[in-house]
């Protein structure tokens, strides 16, 4: 299967109050192919997040390339790195970071309008899709967690991503809606054809997956 | 989208919306009513002139002559003598020529005696002649008659038929009640100007009234003067004026009324100062209230951009707002403007006896409501710029 996303000596490092640097992420390789669904293990503070917003184009690297879809986003201007993270890159956190002076809905159509434009029959059929569809017109504080990880579920998808970036994204929720979460996660991936790339702590989260990576053996900060 | 996401922002700060929206109306419809009432009333005050090009008087001022014979306010400055009427009325350069004497009031609308010809002869604008109600006429000379300006009349209650006992002064003053009983013989329609205000009665009635000086019987206030040529106004200026110096001739009336409008100009610099300061007070509750919001708002602002929104979208979303809400606030300062307008325009008609009309098109209608979203767009951008700079990375997760 060809590479969707392809890494090859990524650094960040962040400025320390004292003026020095702080490395953060400095991945040599690392390639995911399309459709894939991988976790990656990660102790709090070892760059997890980070390593997901330079992927996002939310952070840019000091160093190294990112290349998705065949584009690296190292050459691309911000604007342009908005424009393929609202195309390609669906976003789950963990901390769902709904907006809550949208209705489910809204916040639903939100993950498509900075792309390929709303698409509210889309919209209605993912909140259907993940057991939502009676609550459309709801808001977020209506809601309860388990529910409200749906929605950035549905959210993240909406735009028919090519990856999804998951951060912690059952760090809030108990263990039984833990598993009904991560089973959504990955069956949705699945229904739309998104690879997913899945970063947690939580053993119990990633050993549903069949493919789980150490992020310390990824990430030469770590190693050192 | 953009304006998807500055519905929701303002809907969901629905209160900080509201009350600045609030004072922006505010500001507004006092800046519009402010400009409205100064160039309406500016222009309509420097035209009327009841038909006459100019009035005749005793030595003064002129201003307060035409204020007294035209607008029917203040207080004459002097009679004159009949001879002057007579030297006035026959000059080859007077077309027409109106006594008026006056001195007397009925509860304070002030009454006026005249000649017919005033009604009969003088068109007080071009094309148009006074007019009586159906069931009314002019008086009859020696009559106590009297025939009422239509504001007068609908203020007064009356109506063809009723009587009344003037009052000695041009102030009221319940002890100075005369004995003549006049009889309203006809009510004017209405004219929209300072004659809508008056009490006319035939000319010898004042003259001779109970208690008014008998010596002066045949005086008179002023006198209005309709001439065959505009060239001859400066003739009669020349003659009266300067190579004079018993009279008064004030000529052209829209000229003396226009030095009137200079002189109480800084009232209206005063008020339109204040509309501004006001304005620019509204535009920074804008900033203030955006501003005050930004702290809130930086999550949800790193959550649109994480989703794929560019800066600029974010910054336009946020000027956008404030635009709304001057756009919202103007749309009301128009009401809050038709409320104020109608009070003052009803305030100067009951003063003067002219109409302005404050919804006839100015200006204003378009380039205030313009400033005032000028001004919020200025009061947004400190905010917009805030929104612009919001690190996605730092506001929406902890980095782990």
């Amino acid at each position: 299967m060809p590479a969707m996303l392809e890494i090859a000596d990524l650094r960040k490092s962040y400025r320390q109050p004292d003026g020095g640097w702080h490395p953060v992420v400095d991945v040599p390789a690392f390639s995911l192919a399309a459709g894939r669904q991988l976790a990656l293990r990660g102790e709090s503070g070892s760059g997890k997040t980070t390593f997901l917003n330079l992927i996002a184009g939310i952070l840019t690297p000091e160093a190294g390339s990112i290349s998705l879809d065949g584009r690296n986003l190292a050459g691309l201007g911000e604007a342009a790195r908005d424009r393929l993270r609202a195309e390609k890159i669906g976003y789950i956190f963990q901390t769902f970071n709904l907006l809550q002076g949208h209705t489910v809905l809204e916040n639903v159509e939100l993950g498509m309008a900075f792309g390929r434009g709303v698409d509210r029959a889309r919209a209605e059929s993912l909140l259907e899709r993940v057991g939502l569809a009676d609550r459309r017109r709801h808001h977020p504080r209506q809601l309860s967690t388990g529910q409200q990880q749906r929605v950035a579920v549905a959210r993240a998808l909406a735009s028919r991503p090519q990856l999804v970036l998951a951060d912690e994204p059952t760090g809030n929720l108990d263990r039984r809606n833990a598993r009904e979460a991560l089973a959504l996660i990955r069956e949705v991936c699945r229904e739309n054809g998104a690879a997913l790339l899945l970063v947690s702590h939580d053993e119990d989260a990633l050993g549903q997956f069949e493919d789980v990576q150490d992020f310390a053996a990824l990430n030469q900060v770590m190693a050192k | 989208m953009i304006w998807n996401l500055i519905y929701r922002s303002l809907r969901q700060h629905a209160l900080s919306t509201l009350v600045t929206a609030g004072s922006i109306a505010l500001a507004a419809g006092l800046l519009l009513t402010v400009w409205v009432v100064k160039t309406q009333s500016q222009a309509v005050f420097a035209s009327t002139n009841s038909g006459f090009d100019a009035v005749l008087g005793a030595r003064g001022s002129k201003l307060q002559l035409v204020l007294n014979a035209i607008f029917h306010l203040e207080a004459s400055p002097g009679n004159i003598e009949a001879k002057d009427f007579e030297m006035i009325r026959r000059h080859p350069a007077v077309r027409a020529a109106i006594p008026i004497a006056l001195g007397d009031n009925y509860y304070g609308w002030r009454i006026v005696g005249t000649v017919e010809q005033l009604f009969t002869d003088i068109e007080y604008v071009p094309g148009r002649h006074y007019a009586t109600a159906p069931g009314g006429r002019w008086f009859r000379l020696g009559a106590r008659e009297a025939v009422v300006g239509s504001y007068a009349a609908k203020q007064l209650g009356w109506t063809v038929g009723s009587t009344f006992k003037p009052y000695h002064g041009l102030a009221f003053d319940p002890k100075a009640q005369h004995e003549e009983l006049y009889t309203v013989v006809g009510v004017l329609e209405p004219t929209n100007t300072p004659v809508d205000r008056v009490i006319w009665i035939p000319l010898e009635g004042v003259q001779t009234m109970s208690g008014h000086n008998p010596l002066a019987a045949t005086e008179l206030s002023a006198v209005l003067v309709q001439l065959r040529a505009p060239s001859a106004g400066l003739m009669l200026d020349l003659m009266i004026n300067k190579q004079g110096d018993r009279l008064t001739f004030a000529y052209p009336i829209g000229t003396i009324v226009a030095e009137l409008f200079n002189r109480i100009g800084w009232v209206d610099r005063v008020l339109t100062l204040v509309a501004w300061l006001v304005a620019l007070v509204a535009a920074g509750s804008v900033l203030v209230s955006i501003y005050n919001s930004m702290s809130a708002r930086q999550r949800d602002i790193a959550i649109l951009r994480a989703l794929g929104a560019r800066r600029r979208l974010v910054f336009g979303a946020v000027l956008g707002e404030a635009a709304a809400i001057g756009a919202l606030g103007s749309a009301a300062g128009l009401a809050v403007f038709m409320v104020l307008a109608a009070t003052v325009t009803s305030i100067i008609r009951a003063q003067t006896g002219v109409v302005l009309e404050p919804l006839k098109w100015n200006p204003v209608f378009w380039w205030g409501p313009a400033a005032f979203v000028g001004l919020c767009l200025l009061g947004g951008v400190v905010p917009a710029v805030k929104a612009y700079r919001v690190s996605v990375a730092e506001t929406i997760a902890p980095v782990s």
